[in-house]
């Protein structure tokens, strides 16, 4: 039968898209599926671009899916084909070479978009940012053109770090100006922050914390300075901005999908016009831990919300279960892993500590009304995951408080029917 | 699929698991050369965990919803297409551990010698995994359920 409608059209080519292509094969293993990607690249995995550009993984290992996947598939993957419109009365996807795709499912997975705030001569040569494929190209290409010797680093976050690390790995002189008073303060609390900028210094990074870059200034218009609030001034060759990301709506902006921070999701991963989906960093739905509706732009987050949105457009039935913030990063050789309200402190939580001494293994437990809502690993991660079990699954643990706090971490430690649950192994979902 | 199962009422604790799976995960695969020489770089990847008079061997669960494949960051944890079993492609893994933050049960470790994560691979090409075959008292069975 010729369909004069695609019967699924998925906007994006991340992990998010990858997901849903995988969740609806589970249910559908035939009806074509259109993938359109403004970049020209087989699907590839974002948060290896440092690794990338450190030279700790080539350009084979960056495919996130083995080359052959929109074949196995049946994917019509349109690689350099831009989206600019959804049409969601119609039901089509408008391109930018003129293209309209009428679609019967649809998912939106743009993903995110690296926020630039307005900073005077950040349009000079040397100055990028780090999210995707092609920034890593281009500051690689940079590096060997212009060799430059020092760098700055717009933000102390998560990919502030890990363009930090990269740059770090290029040889460059790298300072990094966050403008919270400590670094990665999202994700730890203040003594992971202590260790973390330790990691930092010790390897040769310098840090600023409490500003931020407020001008850029150039020679022959390439970077050669960068002036800090406060008048403060670093010379450097090259500058990253490395704020954070921020859903990229573009294509949905004016239509009648219904968006907020990002795009609003539903449990389903629907948008409130049926039969388009959202999912990714673009998507904004339910943080179990605060009840709050917001993006949590992470990773495996982002996974699942293709899955379930794949599975629900293939006519299956998928909910997204909890879904709170996590992120594994590591420091400077420190690894951390920080899992929902980490550092929450204050009224209605309680804070439990291991190794504030330490130099090198510190945990920090939040729970609230007797249940873990937050978890931070420093130095020792070993088995953190038992945790983020807990907390997904709301398990009390008011009865294992100093379990938590003892050196072992272990499943044994923990109520007989939650054990036994993880331990048979049918149906875990964390 | 076939799975292993842990027993905590028939398991003795005695940790002959974890011995022959690192013989199994050992380069000569032998278990005086691997106790001898291999000391620094063979690990198992099934642990026992003993607290009082209790104990069980836990080893990766091969979830049929496996948090660790989502969470990968490489696409190098994923699932054998003709066995089901979760498995790590060593030469694809960054060691970001994003697998050790997701999996409840503790399963996924850190390489002893690589920075990769190292887990249980059902002894891929065995009929049962050699924690299982060993095991004196059937505490480990290795069956479809």
């Amino acid at each position: 039968m010729k369909r004069d409608k695609t019967k699924y059209v998925i906007v994006g080519n991340s992990t998010a898209a990858i997901g849903a292509v995988e969740g609806i094969r589970r249910l559908d293993r035939q009806t074509p599926i259109v993938l359109i990607s403004k970049e020209p690249y087989h699907t590839y995995s974002r948060p290896l671009i440092s690794y990338l550009l450190a030279g700790e993984v080539d350009k084979e290992r960056m495919y996130y899916r083995p080359r052959d996947f929109y074949e196995r598939n049946a994917v019509d993957a349109r690689l350099g084909v831009e989206a600019v419109r959804v049409d969601a009365d119609a039901l089509a996807v408008e391109t930018a070479d003129g293209g309209r795709i009428p679609f019967e499912k649809l998912l939106v997975a743009t993903g995110g978009r690296p926020f630039v705030p307005k900073i005077a001569g950040s349009d000079a040569e040397g100055v990028f940012t780090f999210v995707s494929w092609d920034d890593a190209k281009a500051i690689s290409t940079y590096i060997g053109r212009a060799a430059p010797e020092r760098a700055a680093v717009v933000g102390g976050g998560l990919i502030g770090i890990k363009a930090a690390e990269a740059l770090h790995a290029c040889g460059l002189d790298v300072t990094v100006v966050e403008l919270a008073d400590r670094l990665l303060p999202l994700a730890l609390d203040a003594k992971g922050s202590e260790l973390a900028a330790a990691a930092l210094r010790d390897a040769g990074v310098k840090l600023v914390c409490g500003t931020t870059v407020e001008r850029i200034l150039a020679s022959d218009g390439a970077v050669s300075d960068v002036v800090l609030r406060g008048g403060r001034t670093l010379t450097c060759e090259l500058v990253v901005i490395a704020i954070g990301v921020v859903p990229d709506t573009s294509i949905v902006e004016g239509s009648r999908i219904e968006t907020d921070r990002g795009i609003r999701i539903d449990e389903h991963c629907a948008t409130s016009v049926p039969g388009i989906y959202a999912a990714g960093d673009v998507a904004q739905g339910s943080d179990t831990l605060t009840g709050n509706s917001r993006p949590i732009p992470i990773f495996p987050n982002a996974c699942r919300q293709g899955n379930v949105a794949g599975t629900n457009m293939a006519g299956g039935e998928a909910r997204m279960g909890a879904a709170f913030a996590m992120n594994s990063v590591e420091v400077f050789g420190l690894p951390t892993i920080s899992v929902g309200l980490a550092t929450a402190e204050g009224e209605g939580y309680e804070v439990l500590v291991r190794g504030q001494d330490s130099a090198r293994a510190y945990r920090r437990f939040v729970l609230r009304d007797g249940r873990l809502v937050g978890a931070l690993f420093v130095g020792d991660i070993d088995r953190a995951g038992i945790v983020t079990g807990l907390i997904r699954e709301r398990i009390d643990a008011s009865g294992i408080k100093d379990l938590l706090l003892s050196d072992g971490l272990g499943l044994i430690s923990l109520p007989a029917e939650y054990r036994k649950h993880v331990v048979r192994g049918d149906g875990i979902v964390v | 699929m076939k799975r292993i199962f842990a027993r905590e009422d028939y398991c003795l604790g005695c940790r002959l698991c974890e011995i022959n799976c690192l013989v199994k995960h050992s380069r000569s695969k032998k278990i005086v050369k691997a106790f001898r020489r291999e000391r620094d770089t063979a690990a198992p990847v099934v642990q026992v965990e003993e607290s009082g008079r209790v104990s069980f061997a836990l080893q990766c669960r091969h979830c049929d919803d496996a948090p660790c494949i989502e969470a990968c960051i490489a696409g190098a944890m994923c699932r054998d297409p003709k066995t089901n079993a979760v498995l790590c492609d060593e030469d694809r893994c960054v060691g970001c551990w994003s697998c050790i933050m997701v999996c409840p049960a503790g399963a996924v470790l850190r390489g002893k010698t690589r920075k990769v994560a190292s887990k249980c691979d059902l002894c891929a090409g065995e009929d049962a995994p050699v924690c299982v075959e060993g095991c004196p008292n059937e505490a480990l069975t290795y069956e479809e359920r």
